[in-house]
């Protein structure tokens, strides 16, 4: 009983060294964000962004915009009334513009 | 031609009460503004339209496209607007001196081709927006009554001004 006692106890080690490893990327589970494009301008970035979140930009404009990196990354067509999806896949900051109207600038900062 | 156009957008909207911006009655009136600025619209498409038809430059019937595209949805907003607010857009000289410029321009224009054409229409280009945004600073914009109008008019600015940078790095690269 107590060699099997022990392998219990070892088992149950081991998981707790495991488990929480194995569960780390849920601590930030995947969520959705909206931007709004509206008024030749883009809605504030989400605060609090994570690799794996999604962000939807959603054009209430008049006009057609695009959501476009400054490095290379996404370049999303945006005409009005319509919406485009973004998963986040790498941290950092990030610069996007429109490319219609470069003066439409935003920055999206990512964590791992 | 550009002077000429100048003089009608400020000035010219001025001399259409004879009324001077800072006093208490608008110089202009909602109707009025909303003919001009449908009017400059208009304007703008016609020209795009013209360029789309006549330059083989990717980069000018990029910026025709998109002026096209911006323009038109603005007026197509002005005019429901319009349409709720029960205003009746109200022809005025300002709108009818813009709109014998550009039709002088558009004759202008069909008479060139190739590189000369692109030079000419994104020069004029840089030239219409500096303007047409010059008496929505000071004109349109200020007098507009209605909010709905007057956040249109402002919506506008930053777009056309956002076509005037477009054009002037246009005009930039082309020479």
């Amino acid at each position: 009983m107590r060699k099997g006692g022990a392998a219990y106890a070892i088992a149950a080690l081991l998981a707790a060294a495991v488990i929480p490893a194995a569960a780390a990327p849920s601590a930030h589970a995947a969520r959705a964000y909206t931007i709004i494009l509206n008024k030749m301008k883009f809605g504030a970035p989400p605060p609090d962004l994570h690799v794996g979140d999604t962000v939807l930009w959603v054009n209430r404009d008049l006009f057609r915009h695009s959501a476009t990196a400054r490095a290379r990354g996404f370049d999303l067509d945006l005409p009005p009334g319509k919406t485009a999806r973004l998963v986040l896949k790498t941290p950092g900051m990030i610069a996007f513009f429109c490319k219609f109207h470069p003066g439409m600038t935003g920055q999206l900062k990512v964590a791992r | 031609m550009l002077n000429r156009i100048a003089l009608l957008g400020a000035a010219g909207l001025l001399a259409v009460s004879g009324v001077a911006p800072s006093q208490a009655a608008p110089a202009i009136n909602d109707a009025q503004i909303a003919h001009i600025a449908y009017t400059a619209g208009t304007i703008d498409v016609a020209a795009g339209r013209q360029a789309l038809a006549k330059s083989h430059n990717k980069a000018v019937r990029a910026f025709a496209e998109e002026m096209v595209r911006d323009h038109d949805a603005v007026n197509v907003k002005a005019l429901a607007l319009v349409k709720k607010l029960g205003v009746t857009p109200q022809d005025n000289p300002t709108s009818q001196g813009l709109s014998k410029q550009a039709a002088a321009e558009l004759t202008t224009l069909s008479r060139l081709s190739g590189a000369a054409f692109d030079r000419a229409y994104v020069k004029n280009e840089v030239a219409y927006h500096r303007t047409v945004n010059g008496a929505l600073k000071t004109t349109l914009i200020p007098n507009a009554q209605n909010g709905e109008l007057k956040s249109l008019l402002q919506t506008g600015l930053t777009l056309f001004t956002e076509h005037q940078k477009h054009a002037e790095h246009l005009a930039a690269a082309l020479h």
